[in-house]
C-alpha cells in the first residue's frame, strides 16, 4: 500500500501539496498507523469480536467523533453488523447492548469511565482478554479519527 | 493500603490494573515475544502485561508510540509532550498526565508550564505558542472533535510549521489512544504511609 492509500491520508483526502509533503516526512508513522488498523480491525485472534463487529464499532466511534469520511470506510467493511455503525442504535437487537454502551462511553466520555464499568463487563461474562481487545479497538479508533480530523484541518488551511 | 489518585500531579503514581494481567509463567510464545522477555530481561510492567492480552495490538503499538514521541525532526519533544498533556487532561488520565508532565518539566528544566496547567487548567497563563498548542490539543481531544479552522490558523500565527503541526496532531491523537487504555483499564494509586 502506498503512503497516500493508507486509511488516514485517504480519508482526509491528502494527495499532494504542503500537507502531503509533511506526511512524507512521517511516512513511517503513517505506515505504522495502517499496521495498527490491521491488528485492531482485522486481527488473526478475534476473541469475542468478529471483523464485522469491529468495523461496525469503529464506524460508530468515527461517526460520533465527527469524522464521517472515516466512518464510511469502516461501515463498508461491517457486513451484517453495519446497523451498529449508526450511533443511534443501542445494540439491543444484536444482544450487544452492554458492549455498545461500554464502547460509546470509553470513546466519547472517557473521563467518566470508572472501575464499575469494567466490573460490569466482567459480570456480563466478558473475559479479561476480550475486555483488553475491546479497549484497544476503541482506543485505536479514537486515535485514528483524530489523525484524520487534524489532517482535514491542515488541508483546509493549506487550500 | 493504597488510595486512588484523583488530582493532576507530576508525581507519578502506581498503575493498578482493573483486569488480571497476563501471567509470565503461563504466557504464550507470542506473548513472550511481544513482551521482549528473555532470560536476562524478565521485568515487565503490569500495564504491558495487561496489554499482552491482545498481542497483535501490543506488537504494533510500541514502535508507533516511540516514532510519534521521539523521532528526530519536526516538533520539539517538549511540545509533543504538551500535546500528550492536553489529551490526558481532557480524558482525565491522571497517570498519563503525571508521566508526561514530569517529562515536560525535565525536558524544559522548568516546572512553570505544568504547574500553571495543573493549577488553572484551561485558564493557565501560557506563552502564545504554548497557548495555541495546548488549546489545539485540548479541542482535538474532545469527543466529538472540537478543533476548528480558527484553531489551526492560530497555530500558524504562532509560527508552527506544517511538520510541527502534523507532529502535534499525532502526539495528541496518540494520547487519545493511550488514555483509553490507561484510564479505562486501571487506577492510578499511591501507597498510604502508615503512621
Amino acid at each position: 500500500m502506498s503512503l497516500f492509500e493508507t486509511t488516514a491520508l485517504d480519508a482526509a483526502g491528502i494527495q499532494s501539496g504542503p500537507v502531503a509533503d509533511a506526511a512524507q516526512t512521517r511516512a513511517n508513522i503513517m505506515q505504522a498507523t495502517q499496521d495498527a488498523e490491521d491488528a485492531v480491525i482485522a486481527p488473526l485472534y478475534t476473541g469475542a469480536f468478529s471483523h464485522d463487529l469491529r468495523a461496525a464499532l469503529a464506524a460508530r466511534i468515527a461517526q460520533a467523533g465527527g469524522v464521517p469520511e472515516l466512518a464510511a470506510r469502516y461501515l463498508a467493511r461491517a457486513g451484517d453488523m453495519a446497523a451498529l455503525g449508526d450511533p443511534a442504535q443501542t445494540g439491543e437487537a444484536q444482544g450487544l447492548a452492554h458492549i455498545v454502551a461500554f464502547a460509546d462511553k470509553a470513546a466519547n466520555a472517557t473521563r467518566d469511565i470508572a472501575a464499575s464499568d469494567i466490573s460490569d463487563l466482567q459480570a456480563a461474562g466478558l473475559g479479561d482478554a476480550d475486555i483488553v481487545r475491546l479497549c484497544e479497538l476503541v482506543a485505536f479508533t479514537a486515535y485514528q479519527l483524530r489523525v484524520v480530523a487534524g489532517l482535514k484541518l491542515m488541508k483546509g488551511a493549506a487550500a | 493500603m493504597s488510595r486512588v489518585v484523583h488530582k493532576f500531579t507530576r508525581s507519578v503514581p502506581t498503575w493498578q490494573p482493573r483486569v488480571t494481567p497476563v501471567n509470565l509463567a503461563t504466557a504464550t510464545p507470542e506473548q513472550l515475544s511481544a513482551l521482549s522477555v528473555t532470560p536476562s530481561n524478565t521485568k515487565v510492567s503490569d500495564y504491558v502485561l495487561t496489554l499482552a492480552h491482545d498481542v497483535e495490538s501490543l506488537k504494533v503499538r510500541s514502535p508507533l508510540f516511540n516514532a510519534i514521541m521521539y523521532d528526530a525532526g519536526g516538533m520539539s519533544r517538549a511540545e509533543r509532550e504538551l500535546g500528550a498533556i492536553g489529551a490526558s487532561m481532557v480524558n482525565r488520565c491522571i497517570y498519563c498526565a503525571a508521566v508526561h508532565a514530569d517529562r515536560h518539566a525535565k525536558l524544559e528544566k522548568d516546572t512553570a508550564v505544568t504547574d500553571e496547567l495543573f493549577t488553572k487548567g484551561e485558564k493557565a497563563d501560557l506563552s502564545p505558542r504554548n497557548r495555541a498548542i495546548f488549546d489545539f490539543a485540548r479541542k482535538l481531544s474532545e469527543a466529538p472533535v472540537a478543533a476548528t479552522p480558527e484553531d489551526m490558523a492560530t497555530l500558524k500565527d504562532a509560527g508552527l510549521t506544517e511538520e510541527e503541526i502534523l507532529d502535534l496532531i499525532l502526539s495528541t491523537a496518540l494520547f487519545g489512544w493511550a488514555n483509553r487504555l490507561m484510564h479505562v483499564l486501571g487506577d492510578p494509586v499511591r501507597e498510604e504511609v502508615s503512621a
